[in-house]
């Protein structure tokens, strides 16, 4: 701790010269200003304790897409601690989570992990961030576009939709799995599990009402 | 006995296998299944994902509507068993600007393979049964969303879950134990990470054949699905060819009783599930 009573994460070396000798490039020696306030915000807005987490990794251990993440889990909680608010919000891990749930379940400390997650993505949401998993949240836009046309998903169009706004066909094309896609698709059909036209409910003004509400709240 | 039904998006469509089977089962038992009218969507993991107030407000419309008719309401699909669980958690807190649905709790929520395993309905499952599946060597895997996070599902054993075992055991069938019976599959990742889908859903086949298993049985569409539809293309990427069927438990069930459309429910997998069953004989 400085004089100002603040703390920077490598104030033990000094300069650039790491303590076995070898020099650090500039990110490196660039110190992490700990602040509190994302860390309240988080906790404010989502109701979840993550300043309970003192790092046991069990949510870490547990998770079982952690060989996809760029941050793990516990890592994430640490994150916010200290108001590394871009990088998790910029990071790959949450929209890797796949809401298993097995975090929040063991953490000793009863931290809903995975409700953190969600918050983070819907952080990123709101703020008009960019997702580093673009094409995660493209199915969820896609899924969500289908709720609001009709009341339900009408699963025939998703995957073609999710193509389009997230311009995997392109890739699929090159690599051609678009023609196993398609071929899926027609088989799907053929066994009678993909219907050919979509219905609408009832309620639809309702639901359409729910999604402008959103935006207003 | 009369139940509500919130049958989800893919029950009618993609899910329709175990749409079939749990209309023959439950018509079979007597359990009326009055599907909710105009239900909508329960916003899946799309609203949780992106939006707080979507993903109370989608599941709340239809437990409201769950609540006016007043019967208990039953799921079959385990991701809208818990948002459903997780809308119905908030909305007892109380009215609020942002809860647009009034909910007071007084509607009991059942996952389906928990309503089908209580004993009062195992019990006349059991008492059907025409041919004994003997020999049949199945594991369960129970994916996530039925029993996580226990505080939201209510669910008692969550992390080696025993009540899908306990059915088919019931059925005559040999189930082994496995420790991976509640390991992710990947979930929506299936569209836009199937790589990820891949990973995982390699490691639990792996896992089925080291416990024995000549099939895997679920309760779970999604977990269906992404445990049949890329068996083809996980066997070209690990260079090892999976011929693992992938049974809904009440398909099995059907198959126990005898059941005359039990084919043309098989007919909609992609492993084809009909060899296992014909070399035993219950086909």
């Amino acid at each position: 701790m400085d004089e100002t009573g603040s703390c920077s994460a490598n104030n033990v070396l000094t300069g650039t010269v790491r303590s076995n000798g070898t020099t650090m490039d500039k990110s490196e020696s660039e110190f992490i200003e700990m602040t509190s306030g994302f860390l309240n915000q988080v906790e404010k807005e989502s109701g979840i304790r993550v300043s309970a987490c003192f790092q046991c990794r069990k949510c870490t251990n547990g998770c079982p897409v952690t060989f996809a993440m760029d941050i793990y889990p516990d890592q994430v909680m640490r994150h916010i601690q200290i108001g590394l608010k871009q990088e998790v919000q910029e990071s790959a891990t949450i929209w890797v989570c796949a809401s298993c749930e097995t975090c929040t379940t063991r953490c000793p400390n009863e931290i809903d992990l995975a409700g953190v997650m969600d918050y983070l993505k819907q952080s990123v949401v709101k703020e008009k961030g960019l997702a580093a998993e673009g094409k995660v949240l493209a199915f969820h836009q896609i899924f969500l576009d289908a709720i609001r046309k009709r009341g339900r998903v009408f699963e025939t169009a998703l995957v073609g939709n999710y193509m389009l706004k997230s311009g995997d066909w392109r890739q699929k094309m090159k690599d051609g799995t678009l023609l196993e896609e398609m071929r899926l698709g027609w088989t799907m059909y053929r066994k009678g599990r993909l219907k050919l036209l979509p219905q609408n409910i009832k309620g639809r003004e309702e639901i359409k009402k729910l999604f402008d509400k959103k935006n207003r709240l | 006995m009369k139940v509500s039904y919130y049958p989800g998006c893919s029950l009618e469509a993609t899910a329709r296998d175990y749409q079939e089977s749990i209309a023959y089962v439950c018509g079979q038992l007597g359990i009326d299944l009055e599907e909710i009218p105009d239900w909508s969507c329960c916003g899946a993991t799309a609203a949780h994902n992106t939006d707080d107030f979507l993903s109370i407000a989608l599941p709340g419309r239809n437990l409201a509507l769950a609540e006016k008719i007043g019967l208990d309401l039953v799921v079959p699909c385990p991701l809208c068993f818990n948002r459903l669980k997780t809308a119905s958690h908030q909305l007892q807190k109380g009215p609020r600007e942002d809860r647009p649905y009034v909910y007071a709790g007084k509607t009991r929520v059942w996952d389906l393979l928990d309503f089908l395993s209580h004993p009062d309905r195992l019990s006349r499952i059991q008492a059907k049964v025409r041919q004994p599946l003997k020999d049949l060597s199945l594991v369960c895997y129970y994916g996530c969303q039925a029993n996580r996070p226990p505080k939201i599902t209510g669910a008692t054993s969550y992390e080696n879950p025993q009540n899908m075992d306990n059915l088919l055991k019931a059925l005559g069938a040999t189930v082994p134990d496995w420790s991976y019976k509640t390991d992710c599959c990947g979930a929506s990742h299936t569209i836009a990470r199937p790589d990820i889908v891949n990973t995982l859903v390699h490691r639990l086949y792996e896992r089925a054949l080291e416990a024995g298993a000549e099939a895997i049985v679920v309760s779970c569409q999604m977990c269906q699905a992404n445990l049949d539809m890329p068996q083809k293309t996980i066997s070209e990427i690990f260079r090892k060819v999976y011929d693992l069927p992938v049974y809904y438990f009440t398909e099995l069930i059907g198959v126990s009783w005898k059941g005359p459309e039990v084919k043309t429910w098989l007919s909609r997998h992609m492993v084809n599930p009909e060899p296992l069953l014909k070399r035993k004989s219950f086909i």
